[in-house]
């Protein structure tokens, strides 16, 4: 027998990366709510990479962080390995990317929801969503209790629905042997939410005592330890290592032997996998000329022996699995203590959602996550805190907040997804900017913290400590623009030493930071004043002067962009009716409705006379 | 907002043609280009005046033209705009606009000024309708003509360009992407093979545009001489008949008289001048400057010169105007004995011909020799070229996107400057086919690359 259990401003449906900070976030701008976990042990789990940021993922983590999220800060506190990838190949590109013992980190992040005021984390599986007649959400879990919620998150990753596929055997299941959300489907079909099936893989996990180190390379981390949040204090420090294992062609030969027992290639599985990651049979079917294929050994944790196997995701038989695992070098003797599988699930059409992450034709309904299409903990993370802000936004009866794509990688990849859609799960590239020398790692800060402030996410000393790094790089630049550098045979030596030309009279240190060969560290000898600074002062400041001239060119092409960008299409704007569009367009903006007439000019089909159309349209309803 | 131009005046040859800059830039832009008589710069004049003057193009005259300046906001646009009016019909107009491209203004949409006239909020509503289903309608040609274009020469030739950008753009993002993978970087001398290999397709394809421009727009050509040689004879010989008035009293062309007639592969716009010779005669004195001032201007300058007699100084001074610019020695009257020092014109133009007008002898050899000058004779008509200015400029644009990329990589900049600036490249050659620069390079990536967990 159902019962009334409790009302809730918002409610979040899952608390896998998304959902913890779309509670959080919700929580944090003084709304009521409530985020349901179908087991309390997997809140913030990590059912495949035990590690957080890489290559651009890394920027959303600091960004999520510059809005006064948690994931940087569980990263800090939980890692045991960190480097930064990229160094070398210029700062749009720097990436940090940390180890963690998974564990710890599921318990961290499960004891910040728990300590959080205004949340409550229950355990209940959401068997049924409905609408009530006043307009409110209610949840129904698998016991009967009904909670009412004013906007709902839902932020169900691969439990929606969630089939393992291992060979021959498939089952319905979350993740890492999670019971699936096997209902809630059903009840979302109802409300006419255009669901699909994603697919995804995960590697198996094998006993580190089972693996011989001694003929794998070894990967060290960075010497000096970076953190992810802005707001973390004491440096992290290294305590692990991974370790690099090749493939060969006897791991080949039993790939392709035994390529039928895939489901993916026996056509079991209809979900659409990711392209990025595919799994180790697609790595040997689609390059059959690459001799070896290599992968990574990463430990699970400090107090486990589980390591897990980056690049050997599998949906191959166990028994299959067991062969190929034993042809290669170091895993003669391995003992695998959980099997590889694929999973498939539910997720939406990105393309149904508004930028706010809501729903185009739901009031108060909000996706987020793999839930909307994407992939990753870090993309998760992202959209998760941007649907838990505006979902308190609109119980608090405010405008949404709304990222755009020059503002930061999440503004890109929201935006990439409601406006472009997704044909398989959706990971954050660096390629995928076309702002990247202005969005980089080292300046989510700053590029960030004061929609936090404004928000209500980061606090009063966090802010203050903003203000006076923005102070300090404002006068160390005047400084190094003001500050004459004076020839000397000590500095000639050094420059031509460095291959760069000599001076001909003395100059400014700021032209000599903007020669790529130099560094701030290379003329400490010459910059007698030079004041005592933390080194990410001098990082932002040496970055901002040697690309100056691309990213004044950037900003040119982001104030371009904005003009369009800030013209707001009304929602109930009928396509149909406006005289000019072209047939292709009208289609196309009736089903994405986009939230602005930039949003509109990304959309494959709109011509820029249909722009044309859409602005005189604007100014003649006088919108 | 970026500063845009275009013609805005129809595309069909008519008396004025009107080139339109708007932008925070066109008054600056348009000094670039335009020199008022009154020596005035247009950005000190007030909105609604006019100033007289001649335009330049690298520092060549190519028009005597009225300058009309509007301010922001009492525009078409809402910004600040000039209007260049120029006399010299089409070609002149369309050298203008290229003028002002390279001057710093980008080329404008289709309805880009109605557009901005929107975004500032200036424009009476009843005329918008008006204009936008105009556009609307160009629009629609441009779309049948772009179809066109991608079954053609020049698609095949922007995606291959293109597509070499994108394999390396590709290549570079999954380096970037993908640092724990086995994914080689681009060593400097690949990436600079490649860039470069880009730089020389593009600039042909730029460089043809004139050739092509010639082939379908005509080419400005003036017929040069001393008095009485025979220029009017050449150009009836070219025309077919008897346009010029031919007597054998010196002078006796005034005006300048022009034809078109199509010749050794290319349109000849033939213009038939007053005799070069310094004279008192005030009638006969405005003809020698603007033969002259014609002279500079054309694109081909057909020079002729007496076989039966002795150069003369003023041979000397065609000669020397001839000096540096296209131009084809046309020895006249071999029908006659021969006292010309044949080796003083052969040995300072790049081509002669011997043609006896009277005779109508020589014809081929002067059609060969013309083709040989316009660079006609290898231009092959299904080869790829530009169509239009918007795709010229797209050209350009990508092209020094790919100079600046160039020039990151020998600076040592980072490889995602250096990417950054191969992104905008392939942007501009996307934006003239129509296709999405992001999507493309991602999607290389994964057609290409095995990476990932």
């Amino acid at each position: 027998m159902e019962y009334f259990a409790k009302e809730y401003d918002v409610a979040v449906i899952g608390a896998g990366h998304a959902g913890v900070e779309a509670a959080l976030a919700s929580a944090r701008l003084g709304v009521k709510t409530v985020v349901f976990a179908i087991n309390l042990d997997s809140v913030g789990n990590m059912p495949c990479n035990p590690s957080i940021g890489g290559t651009s993922k890394g920027h959303l983590v600091r960004e999520v962080d510059a809005l006064g999220g948690e994931m940087g800060k569980a990263a800090d506190k939980t890692q045991i390995q960190t480097r930064m990838l990229n160094r070398g190949k210029g700062p749009a590109v720097h990436s940090l990317r940390a180890q963690i013992d998974r564990r710890e980190y599921s318990k961290y992040i499960k004891h910040v929801l728990e300590l959080q005021e205004n949340l409550d984390l229950k355990q209940a599986e959401i068997v049924d969503i409905r609408k009530t007649a006043d307009g409110k959400w209610q949840l129904k879990t698998m016991l009967e209790a009904v909670y009412t919620a004013q906007c709902v998150v839902l932020a169900t990753g691969t439990f929606l629905g969630g089939r393992i596929y291992i060979g021959e055997t498939s089952f319905e299941s979350g993740p890492d042997g999670m019971f699936p959300a096997t209902k809630l489907s059903e009840s979302l079909k109802k409300l006419n939410i255009p669901l699909r099936r994603f697919k995804t893989g995960t590697p198996p996990r094998v006993n580190r005592r089972s693996i011989d180190f001694s003929v794998l390379e070894k990967q060290v981390g960075d010497e000096t330890e970076t953190s992810f949040s802005f707001e973390s204090e004491a440096p992290p420090e290294n305590k692990s290592f991974c370790y690099i294992a090749y493939t060969n062609d006897e791991t080949k030969k039993v790939i392709l032997e035994n390529l039928d027992r895939s489901p993916m290639y026996s056509g079991k599985i209809e979900g659409i996998g990711p392209r990025y990651c595919p799994s180790f049979e697609d790595k040997i079917v689609r390059f059959p000329d690459k001799p070896r294929h290599q992968f990574f050994i990463e430990p699970c944790g400090l107090d486990t022996e589980e390591m897990y196997l980056q690049g050997m995701s599998s949906s191959l038989p166990e028994e299959v699995q067991l062969k190929f695992l034993k042809t290669i070098k170091g895993f003669e003797n391995a003992e695998v203590m959980r099997t590889a599988y694929a999973i498939e699930y539910d997720c939406v059409d990105p393309l149904a959602l508004k930028p706010s992450l809501e729903f185009l034709d739901l009031e108060g309904l909000f996706g987020a996550g793999q839930f909307n299409g994407s992939s990753g903990y870090e993309e998760a993370a992202a959209q998760g805190i941007i649907a838990g802000i505006n979902a308190a936004l609109k119980v608090k009866g405010e405008e949404a907040f709304i990222l755009d794509r020059a503002s930061s990688y999440i503004g890109t990849l929201i935006d990439d997804l409601v406006t472009k859609g997704c044909m398989d799960p959706y990971r954050m590239m660096t390629s995928r900017s076309e702002y990247r020398l202005l969005l980089r790692q080292d300046n989510a800060d700053l590029r960030l913290t004061p929609y936090g402030y404004k928000l209500g996410l980061i606090s009063e000393k966090r802010y203050g400590a903003f203000l006076d790094k923005v102070n300090k790089i404002d006068a160390e630049k005047r400084r190094a623009e003001e500050t004459t550098i004076h020839m000397s045979d000590e500095l000639q030596n050094l420059l031509v030493s460095l291959g760069t030309t000599p001076l001909e009279k003395g100059v400014k240190l700021a032209e000599l930071l903007k020669r790529p060969q130099l560094s701030y560290a290379d003329l400490a000898p010459f910059d007698s004043e030079r004041p005592d600074l933390p080194a990410e002062i001098f990082e932002q400041v040496e970055t901002e002067l040697k690309y100056e001239g691309y990213i004044k060119r950037q900003q040119a092409q982001i104030n371009e962009m904005r003009r369009l960008e800030v013209k707001t299409l009304p929602e109930d704007i009928d396509y149909n009716g406006i005289d000019g569009l072209r047939l292709e367009a009208r289609e196309k903006l009736t089903k994405i409705r986009p939230h602005s007439v930039g949003q509109a000019s990304r959309i494959s089909g709109v011509s820029p006379s249909d722009i044309s159309v859409l602005l005189i349209y604007l100014s003649k309803t006088g919108r | 907002m970026s500063t845009v131009a275009a013609i805005s005046t129809g595309q069909a040859a008519g008396g004025i043609g009107i080139v339109r800059i708007s932008g925070e830039d066109a008054l600056s832009v348009a000094d670039r280009i335009f020199k008022s008589v009154s020596g005035k710069k247009l950005k000190d004049l007030k909105g609604y005046t006019a100033a007289y003057g001649k335009v330049y193009a690298d520092g060549n005259e190519i028009d005597e033209a009225v300058a009309l300046v509007f301010k922001a906001p009492k525009s078409y646009t809402g910004e600040d705009v000039v209007e260049i009016s120029c006399h010299g019909g089409l070609l002149v107009t369309k050298q203008t606009l290229r003028a002002a491209l390279s001057a710093g203004a980008a080329a404008a949409e289709p309805g880009e000024f109605t557009k901005r006239a929107f975004l500032n909020g200036k424009m009476d509503l009843t005329s918008a309708e008006a204009v936008m289903s105009i556009i609307g309608a160009k629009s629609e040609n441009a779309k049948s003509a772009a179809l066109n274009a991608l079954d053609g020469a020049l698609y095949r030739k922007i995606n291959a360009v293109s597509s070499s950008l994108k394999k390396t753009a590709a290549q570079m993002a999954a380096w970037v992407d993908y640092p724990d993978d086995e994914i080689e970087d681009l060593s400097d001398e690949n990436l600079s093979g490649v860039l470069l290999g880009c730089k020389k397709e593009l600039g042909e394809l730029i460089s043809r545009f004139d050739i092509g421009q010639a082939v379908i727009e005509g080419v400005d050509t003036v017929i040069i001489g001393r008095p009485n040689v025979g220029k009017s004879a050449l150009m009836n010989m070219l025309t077919g008949c008897e346009k010029s008035i031919v007597t054998s009293v010196a002078g006796t062309t005034r005006d300048i008289v022009e034809e078109t007639v199509s010749l050794g592969g290319a349109v000849l716009r033939l213009a038939d001048t007053a005799g070069l010779h310094e004279t008192g005669d005030a009638v006969e004195k405005i003809g020698v400057d603007r033969t002259k001032k014609k002279a500079e201007r054309a694109a081909l300058i057909l020079a002729v010169f007496d076989y039966s007699e002795k150069l003369t100084q003023e041979d000397e001074a065609i000669i020397e105007i001839c000096k540096g610019k296209n131009a084809v020695a046309v020895i006249n009257k071999t029908d006659l004995k021969r006292k010309i020092e044949t080796e003083k014109i052969t040995s300072r133009f790049n081509g002669t011909v011997f043609i006896s007008a009277k005779e109508q002898a020589g014809l081929t050899e002067l059609e060969k020799e013309l083709e040989r000058a316009l660079g006609t004779a290898e231009f092959d008509t299904s080869a790829a070229s530009l169509m239009n200015e918007r795709q010229y400029s797209c050209c350009k644009l990508a092209e020094e996107s790919v100079n600046e990329a160039l020039e990151a990589l020998r600076s040592g900049v980072t490889r995602d400057a250096v990417n950054v600036s191969i992104d905008c490249a392939i942007e501009k050659l996307d934006v003239l086919t129509g296709e999405r620069a992001t999507e493309s390079v991602v999607n290389e990536i994964f057609s290409r690359f095995c990476v990932g967990k």
